[in-house]
Parts: C-alpha cells; sequence; structure tokens
C-alpha cells in the first residue's frame, strides 16, 4: 500500500511524498515527533498519519486464527445472522412470501413504479408495520418517514393504523382465549406518535438530513425502518450537473446502506419511473440512471398488469425472481382476492 | 433552509473561514460536493471536513414532527389546511372534503368534456363567503386557451347558489374576485408566477387555477428534449407554491394519442408474458395525458374526466380519480348542466386495473360500436 492512497489533505500529502515517505512501511517504523520533523508539519498532523497508516495496514497485523481482515465476518456466522433477521411485513401475504417474510432490515430496498400504483401506500404501510409489537409478530420499532414531494397524508396513514391496531385485536383476542397472552394495548394515535416525519424541500435539505440521520437515530434507538418518498424528485428538477448528481447520489446511497448495517434497520427508498430508448422502443425503467441501479441491494417494481397490481422483484441477491399481485383497500395493503395462482416464480 | 449561510451557523472560526475562502458559501454550495471533493478543494484532512459536513447537515437538516402532531395541528388549523369543497357530494366525500390545500390538483381530459367547466365552478366556490361554503377570499385564474367566461361563472352562480347570488351586489363582488390571466407565453406566465409567489399571501389568494398547463408549454414549439428541464422548474416551482402559501392549486391537461412505438411497459414484462394475461391494447383509441410521466409523478391528485359509451346509453361522461394518496380509484357519472358539473350518483364505482388510466373519447367507441351494430 503506499502513502498517497491515505485520506490526507493534499497539501499534507504532497509534503509527505516529496519528504521521501512513499510507502506505508517506511511510515510506519518512525516517531510522530520524527515525522513531524522531517514532513515540516505539527505534531498532531503526524500523530493523525500514523494512526491512518496504522489503520489502513492493519489488516496484515491482526493474528489470523480469529479473522484474517478487521472487520470481516465468515459466512457462516452471517448466514446465522441473516436467518435471525427481523422483517417488516407489507401487510399483504403474497407480496411478503416473495420478499422472503417481508422487507429486511439491515437492507436497502428500492420501490419504483408508475404514478399511483401505490409506492406512498406502501411507505405508509410500513410506517405502521414496523411498530406491530413483537407479541403479535412484529418487530416494535418506530419510523423515519422522509417526505419530498409532499404527499404523506396523515388522515390515510391514521386510517392504516386504525385498520392494523384492529387487526392485532382480532388476534390477541384469539391469543388471549386459547394462551392466556396479555392483551395488546396500542392505540391508533400512539402508532402515528412514532412515525418521524421529516419534510425535505430541498436536495440540499435531503443530503443534510441523510447526514444526519445517524446522529438522530442513535437519540432514537428504536427507529427500525426509514422510508424516503421519493429519493428522486429533487434530484430530478434541479440537478444540472449530471456527473455530480451520480457522484452525490453514490454518496448518499452509501450513507444509507451504512445506516441499514449500523442500527440494523430496513431503509425503504420509493423511485419514480422515466421512458427509456432501448433497442428501438421506449420502454419504462426506474429513474436516476444505470449507476443508480447499483446502489440498492433489492429492487422491487410495481406494475399493472391486466387489472391488477403486481410487485416483481427486479434485483435481490438472495430473493429469486417472482411477482405477486397486491391490492390497496382502504385498510391498506392487501392481497389480492381475485386470482388463485397468485406466486409465480420463474 | 439550503441557503443557510456556513459562516452564520457557528461552525468554528478556522474550519468556516476556510469554507469562506474557497467560495462555498451557503450549506448547498458545501452538500452538492461528496466529502472528498471537498477535501481535495479545501485541503483540509478527512475528519476536520466530516466533522464540519456533520454540523452543517445538523444546521440544515429539516425539523422532525410526530405523525401526530402532524394531525392534531391538521385538526386545529383547518382553516390552513383544509380543503375547497367541489359541491359535488360524492367526490367530496372521496377526497376527504374536497380540492385539498397545499398540493398540485390536475384534471386531464378530451378536449370539450368539461375541464374548464370544472375549473370556473371551483373559481367561483373559493371566492364565496366562508359561510356558504367559500374560502372567501382571491382567485388567479390563468387562461392561457382563452376558455373562460365570465358569463358562464355568473350563470352558474345563479343557478347552483341562488340564496347568495339574488343578494344585492353580491354577484359584482364574487366576480369581482376572480382575477383573470391571460399569458402569452411561457416566459410571461413564468414571470406572472414568480411575481404572484411574494403577493399570494397577503392579497388573500385562495385558489390558483392554470388551463391549461399544456398549451403553455406546447405553445412554445420546441422538442421535447428542450422541454424537459421548463416543465421539471415549473413542477418544483409550482409544488412548493402551493405548499409555502397553503392554497390548492388546480391545473388542467390535455391528451394526445399514444404513438405506436412508446409502450408503457418495463422491459422484464415482455419476459413474463407467457401463462399471464396479455395486454388487450386498442391502439386506435388510446389516448395518454399529454404531460409525461415527469408531470404525472408531480401531481397529488389527479382526476380524469372521459366520455364512455354505455350499454344503455349513447355516452357517458365520467369523472374519475385516477390517482390519489386518500382514496381507492372511483369513478362518478355526471353531465354538464347550466348550473355547472353536476354528479349523477354520489356513490362512485371502485376501478379495477388499467382502466384508472385510460382516457376515452367520444368519438371513438361511438364509431365502434355503430359499425358492430351494422354487420
Amino acid at each position: 500500500m503506499e502513502a498517497w492512497r491515505l485520506p490526507l489533505s493534499s497539501s499534507i500529502r504532497g509534503k509527505l511524498i516529496s519528504a521521501g515517505y512513499t510507502s506505508l512501511p517506511s511510515i510506519s517504523s518512525i516517531s510522530s515527533s520524527d515525522l513531524a520533523r522531517d514532513v515540516n508539519i505539527t505534531e498532531e498532523e503526524a500523530f493523525e498519519i500514523l494512526r491512518l497508516a496504522k489503520q489502513s495496514s492493519g489488516s496484515s497485523s491482526c493474528n489470523g486464527s480469529r479473522s484474517l481482515i478487521n472487520g470481516a465476518k465468515n459466512a457462516w456466522d452471517m448466514l446465522h445472522e441473516e436467518d435471525s433477521l427481523p422483517r417488516i411485513t407489507t401487510s399483504c401475504s403474497d407480496l411478503d412470501s416473495i420478499l422472503g417474510g417481508g422487507i429486511s432490515c439491515r437492507d436497502v430496498t428500492e420501490i419504483g413504479g408508475v404514478p399511483g400504483i401505490g409506492k406512498t401506500q406502501i411507505g405508509i404501510q410500513l410506517s405502521v408495520n414496523v411498530q406491530i409489537p413483537r407479541e403479535c409478530g412484529g418487530i416494535g420499532g418506530k419510523a423515519i418517514y422522509i417526505d419530498t414531494e409532499g404527499s404523506f397524508m396523515v388522515e390515510r396513514a391514521l386510517q392504516i393504523a386504525e385498520a392494523c391496531v384492529e387487526d392485532m385485536e382480532e388476534y390477541t383476542g384469539y391469543m388471549h382465549k386459547h394462551f392466556q397472552a396479555n392483551q395488546v394495548q396500542m392505540k391508533p394515535k400512539d402508532i402515528l406518535e412514532n412515525i418521524f416525519y421529516f419534510r425535505v424541500c430541498s436536495y440540499t435539505e435531503q443530503i443534510a438530513l441523510v447526514n444526519h440521520l445517524d446522529k438522530f437515530i442513535s437519540e432514537n434507538k428504536d427507529v427500525k425502518v426509514v422510508i424516503v418518498d421519493s429519493i428522486t424528485f429533487h434530484f430530478r428538477q434541479d440537478f444540472d450537473d449530471l456527473v455530480q448528481r451520480t457522484r452525490v447520489l453514490s454518496e448518499m446511497a452509501l450513507k444509507f446502506m451504512k445506516l441499514a448495517k449500523k442500527f440494523s434497520l430496513a431503509v425503504v427508498l420509493l423511485n419514480q419511473v422515466t421512458t427509456k430508448y432501448t433497442e428501438g422502443s421506449f420502454q419504462l425503467a426506474l429513474a436516476l440512471g444505470d449507476s443508480w441501479s447499483h446502489s440498492c441491494t433489492n429492487r422491487v417494481i410495481l406494475y399493472w398488469n391486466g387489472d391488477e397490481r403486481y410487485a416483481y422483484i427486479d434485483k435481490s441477491p438472495s430473493l429469486p425472481s417472482a411477482s405477486a399481485s397486491y391490492t390497496v383497500t382502504s385498510r391498506g395493503l392487501r392481497n389480492s382476492s381475485s386470482s388463485s395462482k397468485r406466486v409465480k416464480m420463474m | 433552509m439550503s441557503n443557510k449561510l456556513i459562516g452564520e451557523m457557528g461552525l468554528h472560526t478556522k474550519i468556516s473561514n476556510i469554507f469562506a475562502a474557497r467560495n462555498i458559501i451557503t450549506a448547498k454550495d458545501a452538500l452538492s460536493m461528496t466529502e472528498f471533493e471537498l477535501m481535495e478543494l479545501l485541503d483540509v484532512g478527512m475528519k476536520e471536513i466530516r466533522s464540519a459536513i456533520a454540523f452543517i447537515s445538523e444546521a440544515t437538516s429539516p425539523p422532525c414532527q410526530s405523525a401526530r402532531s402532524l394531525l392534531e395541528k391538521k385538526v386545529e388549523n383547518e382553516h390552513l389546511l383544509g380543503h375547497l369543497p367541489t359541491h359535488l357530494k360524492g367526490l367530496d366525500e372521496t377526497l376527504c372534503g374536497g380540492i385539498p390545500f397545499g398540493v398540485l390538483t390536475e384534471l386531464v381530459g378530451p378536449p370539450g368534456i368539461g375541464k374548464s367547466q370544472f375549473c370556473m365552478k371551483l373559481a367561483l366556490s373559493a371566492s364565496f363567503p366562508v359561510a356558504y361554503g367559500g374560502l372567501d377570499g382571491r382567485v388567479i385564474y390563468i387562461d392561457v386557451e382563452s376558455k373562460f367566461s365570465s358569463r358562464r361563472v355568473i350563470e352558474m352562480g345563479l343557478e347552483s347558489f341562488p340564496e347568495v347570488f339574488h343578494l344585492k351586489g353580491m354577484a359584482q363582488e364574487m366576480a369581482g374576485r376572480i382575477l383573470v390571466l391571460r399569458p402569452t407565453s411561457l416566459a410571461n406566465f413564468t414571470e406572472s408566477i414568480q411575481e404572484l409567489k411574494n403577493s399570494i399571501l397577503q392579497n388573500q389568494v385562495k385558489l390558483l387555477v392554470i388551463d391549461s398547463m399544456t398549451a403553455l408549454l406546447s405553445g412554445e414549439n420546441k422538442p421535447g428534449a428542450q422541454r424537459q428541464p421548463q416543465l421539471g422548474w415549473h413542477i418544483s416551482f409550482l409544488k412548493s407554491l402551493a405548499e409555502f402559501s397553503r392554497i390548492p392549486i388546480v391545473v388542467t391537461n390535455q391528451v394526445r394519442s399514444q404513438n405506436r412505438d412508446e409502450t408503457s411497459q418495463y422491459s422484464f414484462q415482455a419476459k413474463l408474458k407467457d401463462g399471464f394475461q396479455e395486454h388487450t391494447k386498442t391502439y386506435d383509441s388510446h389516448l395518454v395525458a399529454a404531460l409525461g410521466i415527469n408531470w404525472a409523478h408531480a401531481v397529488t391528485i389527479r382526476l380524469v374526466l372521459e366520455a364512455k359509451s354505455g350499454k344503455t346509453s349513447p355516452s357517458q361522461r365520467i369523472i374519475k380519480v385516477a390517482k390519489s394518496p386518500m382514496s381507492p380509484p372511483l369513478a362518478f357519472p355526471f353531465h354538464i348542466t347550466s348550473a355547472g358539473i353536476s354528479l349523477l350518483s354520489d356513490n362512485g364505482t371502485e376501478l379495477k386495473g388499467p382502466g384508472i388510466n385510460t382516457i376515452h373519447a367520444r368519438g371513438h367507441s361511438d364509431m365502434i360500436n355503430f359499425h358492430g351494430d351494422c354487420s
């Protein structure tokens, strides 16, 4: 590893290299005061360089029995971790089954579709469902709802929350009769209390908020889902320099990924669609371009098929591509009632 | 908040001076760059950049509200965050009270279906005193296609609200509150709405109608690719205008026939086709909204007005709630009387499938039926 790879400011890096410290081993064997004198920088700066150098060469000095590389996990441990991962139900069992049980925590999931297909509905449904307590098979978390378009309707959230509470009461009533379990006391208003709503009015605010989320979630530990409705809006309207847009977006995607892993929460990004010219015809595709499509772990596309709304797993490292139908009712997302062979595996 | 000055956030002076020296003045400037780019540009270590960005982000990010406080606020300020009733009972119930404040509502439909009639009626009811279900405010009516008719507005008023309109001087006062603007070009329109932004609150403007958005943009005679950035600007401007002045904005959109090579499918759907229901597409009568998908994402409520030929009657006008975050897709039959649009039934029929978004024009379907009867 060479010295220029260290994340240092360009002037310090220049000084370091011109003083002859081009490789990491040449730095690691020297004390901070010597380095400061040789390179003509302050002692703190030298100390920082040494710390960084140690960090990046840390991989080789670690003892090999536990893990070869710092921070790495072996696949067997990961399997156990994945199995125990909580999932958030969508209230539509067909959709849950193609998603492997629901929207998985620790992942970034992108959901896209044409206007009016139900993206916001899924967003609101998830922000309610994440609060279903553990006794009822939920994960009892809280939700962050980042609204960039102003389409979050609190009346609708209340409707869905009321339906959700009714369902839970039915469920616990049954449990109460048969297993002497405790009745769960949850009110629709409490559910709304635990949805943290942010209204974002420009892409600057969106970036700022994503940066700030780390701190916010550290203070509100129970947040288990972050919904961005939609990731696209401001970036689509106000950004002129597309190359810069790609860079800023991919940095944002990385931050979402980091949040998902650090707090083991689900990040759901809602995306709009655009038309794309491929092979001589126009086709629908999710917005923000090809580089963006790499940045989410799972990608679900919602579309019309005949008379029904369908969801299709377009991309996922662990799930087979499949599609399932769903409907949006006044009680929220539900199974589509009409079709008999609802889930189709590919 | 994106134009917040970095110098005034209380960031450490040393760092904030470095930002200022590189001409990074606002939060927008700083956050439009990645951390690495900033590190290169400012010649500061990663650690300092990270902490500075975290600081700026915290100062810039919007405040957090719980959905519950949102609801309580909404209930408290119903007059600020309420709805403009359309006086169509079924539709008002579906939309939780009418056209909501603070968002864009769109009317799409073929020519002559009643879009402008709907707009005029709305303009009239917004100008009414609160006691009669109005908003007691001014209305700005941007009439691009020269379809606004004062005579018709007065007629509608007399027919539908006789008790108010027969009061002396009322008609004059109500009609006097509707300000009609006829922009000649897009640039002209852009100028007016920017001017409007500053005066909308002082002047008690309670409704903005744009009839139609399509005519404005197509009047510019530019190919589609160049239209996009302009449309993008107008989308975000209108949205923010609606939101910050808390007024309903109603925009009409025309229809055009869909080109053959435009499919409304994803690439993966072609593969899925076998074993699935095929799309039965009748290309000849296929109409779509004239402004594309980018626009469609921006509107919060889309009402489609169309004419369909039923089995019993030759032709039936229908108003459909095609996109709405608070209701299922419902369709209501309507007709136009001297009092304006009125619903034939207040119980909507729920729609399923692509029927929600398709737009039928009277002519086509009539003709097809006619041929069918002959053979």
